[in-house]
């Protein structure tokens, strides 16, 4: 066997296993989990990635938390907005690895009010997002400090 | 099977209901690693849905950076004392949790 096809052998091989895990992913991942917007690293891109135009800043959507979380692994965080025709909100951390932290339906039988805990990194600008039915983005922001870092352990 | 969630349903004015949730999950989030050095592989609740007396009012997705035994809170309309909401939740693996509470 000459050495020049053991390698072309090798590398196929290879490219197999590379072909055989990118075609795995997909069935991995659940079809309705919009997984774009969950791998953006920005607000803007995670807006698109979830069929909203370029964000705005608008003081009719509000974000609740403390000014100071002494541990990033529990950080109470609240979106809300009194707007109508609110189609999705969403809570966004700045700085973590993955900005986009939670996307809530809304439907007409719910108020755009959600709270929930988030993980956060470090101290970072946290977002409260409303994606209108126009496909208009609005958020309210708010800087909440961290002490002790959520990630990592 | 994971264990259930603690749900408190309650009337609050103007003919709403405040739903809260504590669910338990781990909620990894696949950036941590072990004492080895190899990456803990994420697992987290990927879809969490709401339903009220059957019917699906909220729909919520879900990143790993969502705390881990999450909490949750939300307003039904309509919601009145004697109604069920019912939670629903989907991890990335695949396993399910549904819970049902009674409006007070």
């Amino acid at each position: 066997m000459n050495p020049s096809r053991r390698e072309a052998l090798t590398h196929s091989a290879a490219l197999f296993g590379l072909l055989a895990t990118a075609g795995l992913l997909p069935a991995h991942a659940q079809a309705s989990w919009s997984q774009a917007a969950f791998e953006a690293k920005s607000l803007a891109d995670a807006a698109k990635a979830l069929g909203g135009g370029a964000p705005a800043e608008s003081k009719d959507v509000t974000i609740t938390g403390p000014d100071i979380a002494e541990n990033g692994a529990v950080v109470p965080v609240g979106c809300s907005t009194a707007l109508t025709g609110v189609k999705r909100m969403a809570i966004m951390v700045e700085k973590n690895p993955n900005a986009l932290a939670a996307v809530f339906d809304v439907s007409d039988a719910v108020d755009a009010n959600f709270t929930t805990r988030v993980k956060m990194g470090q101290s970072s600008n946290v977002y409260a997002v409303a994606i209108m039915n126009d496909g208009k983005v609005l958020y309210g922001v708010k800087e909440i400090k961290v002490t002790l870092g959520g990630c990592g352990g | 099977m994971a264990d259930p969630m603690r749900i408190r349903a309650q009337s609050a004015a103007g003919g709403k209901a405040t739903v809260r949730v504590l669910m338990s999950h781990e909620m990894e989030t696949g950036q941590r690693r072990d004492s080895a050095g190899k990456v803990i592989p994420a697992w987290f609740i990927q879809e969490v849905r709401a339903e009220h007396n059957g019917k699906q009012v909220m729909r919520a997705e879900w990143s790993p950076s969502v705390s881990k035994n999450p909490f949750l809170q939300f307003s039904v309309r309509g919601a009145k004392a004697g109604d069920k909401v019912t939670i629903h939740w989907t991890d990335n693996k695949g396993d399910k949790r549904t819970d049902e509470a009674t409006v007070s």
